[in-house]
């Protein structure tokens, strides 16, 4: 029987992609979170964290509402790209990127939180920036939780299903990702591709793990 | 040059009572040492000037630059004041080479003489071979040099330690008091130093600035504040006097002389200005300015007839605890001498005796 991997692939592309924008946007949320103080601090950090403790379908839902064809946000999309964005494997990205998002922050909020005090201070005496000082003493710093969380992140992106399903929806070949099609296979009876696809993403999850821990045991 | 005013209160909580800090000092080329116990403020004083923290008031100049002005709203970040600061623990980076700690820091001078500084400061502070290794990888003393010479690479204006000696086993403490003092003579930066040992003070301090829960006590040379403290609070805090209550007798100011009742014996004493006959007070002296020997008749004037309760070991020195409060530090060899003596007699000097 062959066997069609475009959702494994295309899993791996959404996870990629969605890791890397929240790295970009959850490292700056962490270091302002660790850093600032201000008010509504408390609210901001609850924001974020809600996706984590959200059913999956109350989130998809939120986004449907939010970045659906006759939302305003959706239609500036469609003007900006030309085409929509739901039920494309780039909606498939922003529910990834909403569930992973939340683990990335908390992780490097940690990580930057941790660090000793008086290494910002010396940077601080030492004339560096503000901006000198994240690249050059903080980031290095918290480099091995930061690159765990990013993992973490990677793996949780890799296994989203309820959000993806409502905004993505399930369109073989063009939208489907390996959760939404293991789900598939098995309501279609198709078991062997389903084993086939559950044992690949359980061996890439143990991997990832592996990893994580080898990364923060250091 | 350094002066600096500076008024910080913190409100009591329920975990801690409430502190306020108002001082005000001056530190000029030189080593300037504040002392004071743990919790009086020394640190905050430290971290106000450097910019972690901001005063409530005050004003805070060095040189000609103001780096904190209550009134006019300025307050500089620790990155505008130009100050070197010595952490406790170094903070060198651990994920850099001691030579990109160094370069790190170079990196506010122009880019042609970055290079030769770094390599200059090596060098000085003995760091060339281990400059490829990473703070970890190298020793103690090597961490506490390049730590010092990350501070002064930028030519600060004023250099902060914060309890430098803390921690440190004696030959690594000798080797940061050579360093400190070859800073002293090589870059004539004014030196701000915090500590909590009086041996520090005396190794490295020209100025000496006692505080005390938040307020400065007493300010001086660490030999004037020693051989006068100021209350009987500095008194305590120095150490290793003698302070035994007591009550003035006569005062003669034409003979400067005065006659001290402490318990059963009288003794004499100087001129106490501001004193009234019949004040009691605590005569505070020194362990070596007084003299203990066997008792041979009838004492002589202030000589004061004592039983000993307990002799206490030290490596330079024994110490002899007499009945009262009255401690006398021998040399080793003249306690062996009398070790065998059953009855002594403490000896008073006439002057050098203070009521508190």
């Amino acid at each position: 029987m062959a066997i069609d991997w475009f959702p494994l692939w295309l899993s791996l592309r959404v996870a990629v992609i969605s890791t890397l924008i929240a790295l970009a946007g959850g490292l700056w949320i962490a270091y302002i979170l660790a850093n600032r103080d201000f008010r509504g601090k408390s609210v901001a950090d609850a924001a974020v964290t809600l996706p984590l403790v959200l059913p999956p379908t109350v989130l998809g839902y939120y986004l449907l509402v939010l970045l659906g064809r006759s939302s305003p946000l959706g239609k500036l999309w469609e003007k900006v790209f030309g085409s929509p964005l739901v039920f494309t494997w780039k909606a498939a990205v922003v529910a990834a990127l909403f569930h992973s998002l939340p683990l990335l922050v908390k992780s490097s909020r940690a990580a930057f939180e941790s660090i000793d005090r008086s290494f910002e201070r010396a940077a601080r005496t030492l004339g560096a920036s503000e901006w000198k000082l994240f690249w050059r003493v903080t980031l290095p710093l918290a480099r091995r939780s930061i690159l765990a969380a990013a993992a973490l992140a990677f793996a949780r992106s890799l296994g989203e299903f309820g959000a993806t399903l409502m905004i993505a929806g399930n369109i073989p070949g063009r939208t489907q990702t390996v959760a939404v099609a293991i789900y598939d296979a098995l309501e279609y009876g198709n078991s062997t591709l389903a084993l086939v696809l559950v044992l690949v993403i359980s061996a890439i999850a143990l991997a990832i793990l592996t990893l994580t821990t080898r990364l923060e045991e250091h | 040059m350094l002066q600096a005013r500076i008024r910080k209160a913190f409100a009591a909580r329920a975990e801690s009572a409430g502190f306020s800090l108002d001082v005000e000092l001056r530190a000029a080329a030189g080593v300037t040492v504040l002392f004071g116990p743990s919790g009086a403020g020394k640190t905050m004083v430290l971290d106000s000037i450097a910019g972690f923290v901001r005063p409530d008031e005050g004003r805070i100049l060095l040189d000609d630059a103001i780096l904190f002005d209550g009134p006019a709203q300025v307050h500089l970040n620790p990155q505008q004041r130009n100050c070197g600061y010595v952490f406790q623990n170094y903070a060198l980076f651990p994920h850099m080479t001691l030579r990109q700690n160094l370069q790190f820091a170079a990196e506010r001078r122009p880019r042609l003489e970055r290079h030769r500084r770094v390599n200059e400061m090596l060098d000085r502070f003995h760091l060339a071979e281990a400059a490829a290794r990473r703070p970890h990888e190298v020793s103690g003393g090597q961490r506490q040099r390049c730590s010092i010479a990350r501070a002064l690479i930028g030519e600060p204006k004023l250099l902060l330690l914060d309890e430098p000696a803390q921690g440190l086993d004696a030959p690594l403490r000798s080797e940061l008091y050579q360093t400190l003092r070859e800073v002293r003579s090589a870059f004539g930066t004014p030196v701000l130093l915090v500590t909590h040992d009086l041996d520090e003070c005396f190794e490295l301090g020209e100025e000496m600035i006692v505080l005390q829960e938040g307020r400065i006590v007493q300010t001086g040379s660490p030999r004037e504040i020693l051989d006068r403290p100021a209350n009987l609070d500095v008194a305590r805090l120095l150490g290793s006097f003698n302070l035994l209550s007591g009550e003035i007798r006569t005062l003669d100011p034409g003979r400067n002389s005065s006659r001290l009742r402490i318990g059963e014996f009288e003794i004499d004493g100087p001129y106490f200005p501001g004193r009234l006959k019949g004040d009691r007070v605590t005569v505070c002296v020194r362990p070596e300015q007084l003299a203990a020997f066997p008792r041979n008749g009838r004492p002589s004037p202030n000589q004061v007839p004592v039983a000993l309760e307990r002799v206490v070991e030290k490596p330079q020195y024994v110490r002899l605890e007499f009945t009262g409060g009255i401690a006398v530090n021998l040399p080793r060899a003249e306690y062996e001498r009398q070790r065998e003596t059953a009855e002594w007699v403490v000896q008073f000097p006439a002057s050098g005796i203070r009521a508190l």
